[in-house]
């Protein structure tokens, strides 16, 4: 058999994957007109009925992201606007089945312009299509068969839902999109996918090798081919034993010393996902994620996120960096716009400084969530003592305005973190209870190469032993102090840099929840005493 | 529901969409269901020009395509049309509850 090469589409949902070719076709209306249109409007009003029954009770047996997907599309089949245009055709003499795909499909041609959220949309509009096409035509869905690779122009989401991926399987589709919604199933329930593979996937081949990582297809894989697979397949599957083996369990290197491992977080919902007992609390909050959509938050829904996330803790520390907006990260009407340079300008605490009405909504906010729980605020972008001293009279102003107000909270330790070389440098100088090491923005201002410009991304190397020898002088100078060093950089996360900092005396790292299990079987493989 | 007829709306209001991918899925969702509970015809447009459409119409507010930082224009007329018109906008000014922690990623 020859080797179809190679299929190159777009990674919509990372993992690999081999498994038999399942190819789902439109399904077949073959279906009698009765020639009355009373029939034809029973039979279609019945089978939108058994269609909303269906998607109802789906909704019931899946989880949150996808019981939202299904009740988008029980609103919609609800929706009498939706049938309107069927029920007219069907009253003019023609037949259900060809009145209901008509309508559906006028509404479907709205979203074939516009942007790629809404087109998304029209995957949402064919599954309902189809699965009311399917009741009319009386059809039972075919199975699809544990472990299946589900080849298709696109993919409804229902129909990804109603389908067991416990086996294993992937997702391989001609058309689609990485933003669709089931596309985002995929990703959270771990079942690699690719779209936009074209017509070529559509015909032919018994097999397929799905990598939903670099967004690649092998229809009828050579032996090259599956030797490769099962190599990586294997080296993947070793290293998630390894890891689950230990995510439970507090980090120890191979020589007995403790080692600290936390949470990074970007946005709360992560939470959802994430269970306490891995980790050893939260290095790092971004509080970017409140300021999306370019309006300042107020102090009361700060507060509730903070505090939501120091009760998800259980008495685990939760550090939360105050606003790092600018640099590569603006908001409209609050970063200063126009700058030449925005990672060597108005960022961090500089604009909290420069803009201090919504920095102090923000530490009031922090300051109450503080009764609920070890919480910890981390300033950004400190460049000298004078920042963090005036930061530190902001926050003790707002927890003495809060006191004198009545209203309960705690004044949370306050670190600094570390990623201006200045701050580096001399880091005995500044007022501080903690230090974090920001390594991302300090191999970045270290090596002057900045972090997204590609043809100097070899220089911007966190193992530069330039970065190596100030992560060692922050880590002992925090010892000389006797106060807590962590790191919450990406290379806390990589197992080629977990050593060397071990080595340069960290004992307390911060990655992204997904690097947890391989940091911890990172620090066990590790020996830090000579 | 012709957009055009409604005669003197009792009550109307205008509110910034800052939701990142625009009233797509979830939101229109909600607010279907939140204009539902309203006894007034609630209408929604995404310029003071028009077409104006059903509130209460997840298709036709979908086909809105309304992305993010459109000026969403509302009116309503019918008895609690003030109420209906004030509960949507604060919907849209939330951000649909979805920003808040609690909100799952849809």
């Amino acid at each position: 058999m020859p080797l179809r090469s190679d299929l190159a589409g777009r990674p919509a949902a990372p993992g690999l994957a081999i498994g038999p070719v399942v190819r789902l076709a439109a399904p077949a209306a073959a279906r009698r007109f009765s020639g009355d249109p009373v029939q034809e409007v029973d039979d279609l009003l019945t089978a939108i009925e058994a269609a909303i029954a269906e998607l109802s009770a789906l909704a019931e047996t899946v989880a949150d992201d996808g019981a939202g997907i299904l009740e988008f599309q029980v609103a919609m089949l609800e929706d009498e606007a939706l049938r309107e245009p069927a029920l007219a055709l069907i009253a003019a003499g023609v037949a259900a089945d060809t009145a209901w795909r008509q309508a559906v499909e006028m509404e479907i041609a709205g979203y074939e312009e516009g942007e790629e959220y809404f087109r998304a949309r029209i995957a949402d509009l064919s599954d309902l299509r189809d699965r009311v096409l399917s009741h009319l035509a009386g059809a039972v869905a075919e199975t699809v068969p544990p472990g299946a690779v589900l080849v298709a122009e696109d993919l409804t989401p229902s129909r990804f839902l109603a389908t067991d991926w416990t086996g294993g399987g992937a997702v391989a589709l001609a058309a689609g999109s990485p933003t669709s919604h089931v596309a985002m199933l995929a990703r959270s329930r771990g079942v690699p996918m690719v779209v936009g593979l074209g017509v070529a996937i559509l015909d032919g081949g018994t097999e397929a090798i799905v990598d939903g990582s670099a967004g690649t297809v092998w229809l009828d894989p050579s032996p090259a081919a599956r030797t490769e697979f099962r190599r990586r397949q294997a080296a993947a599957e070793a290293a998630e034993r390894a890891a689950e083996a230990t995510i439970g369990q507090p980090a120890v290197t191979r020589d007995g010393v403790p080692v600290a491992v936390l949470v990074n977080l970007a946005d709360p919902a992560e939470l959802d996902r994430i269970d306490p007992a891995i980790c050893d609390g939260v290095g790092l909050v971004r509080t970017e994620f409140l300021f999306h959509g370019g309006r300042l938050p107020d102090e009361e829904r700060q507060c509730a996120a903070y505090s939501r996330i120091v009760r998800w803790a259980q008495g685990r520390p939760v550090t939360i960096r105050t606003l790092d907006a600018g640099g590569d990260k603006p908001i409209p009407g609050l970063t200063v716009e126009g700058e030449s340079n925005p990672f060597l300008g108005t960022r961090g605490i500089r604009l909290s400084l420069a803009r201090p009405g919504p920095f102090r909504a923000q530490l009031r906010a922090l300051a109450r969530a503080a009764v609920h729980g070890p919480l910890k605020i981390m300033i950004p972008m400190v460049t000298v003592p004078a920042e963090m001293a005036a930061a530190g009279r902001m926050l003790d102003e707002a927890v003495a305005e809060l006191a004198a107000a009545g209203i309960p909270a705690r004044r949370p330790p306050l670190g600094m973190m570390v990623e201006v070389p200045a701050a580096a440098l001399a880091v005995d100088r500044f007022a501080a209870d903690f230090l974090s090491i920001g390594s991302n923005d300090l191999t970045q201002y270290v090596t002057a190469a900045a972090r997204d410009t590609g043809a100097v991304a070899d220089l911007a190397d966190p193992g530069n032993p330039a970065v190596l020898r100030l992560i060692a002088e922050v880590a002992a100078a925090g010892a000389r102090r006797g106060i807590e060093v962590s790191l919450c950089g990406d290379m806390a996360g990589d197992p080629a840099f977990v050593p060397a900092l071990l080595r340069a005396g960290l004992r307390s790292l911060s990655v992204a929840p997904a690097a947890v299990a391989r940091t911890k079987a990172a620090i066990a493989a590790a020996a830090v005493q000579v | 529901m012709s957009g055009q007829a409604m005669t003197e709306p009792n009550a109307s209001g205008t509110v910034l969409l800052t939701h990142e991918v625009g009233l797509h899925a979830r939101p229109s969702v909600k607010l279907t269901k939140l204009a539902k509970a309203y006894a007034a015809r609630v209408e929604l447009a995404a310029s003071e020009a028009g077409p104006w459409v059903d509130a209460k119409s997840i298709v036709k507010v979908m086909a809105t395509k309304a992305p993010k930082d459109t000026v969403l224009h509302f009116r309503a007329a019918g008895p609690d049309a003030v109420a209906a018109v004030e509960a949507l906008i604060g919907l849209v000014a939330r951000d649909f509850d979805e920003a808040v922690p609690d909100a799952a990623s849809v």
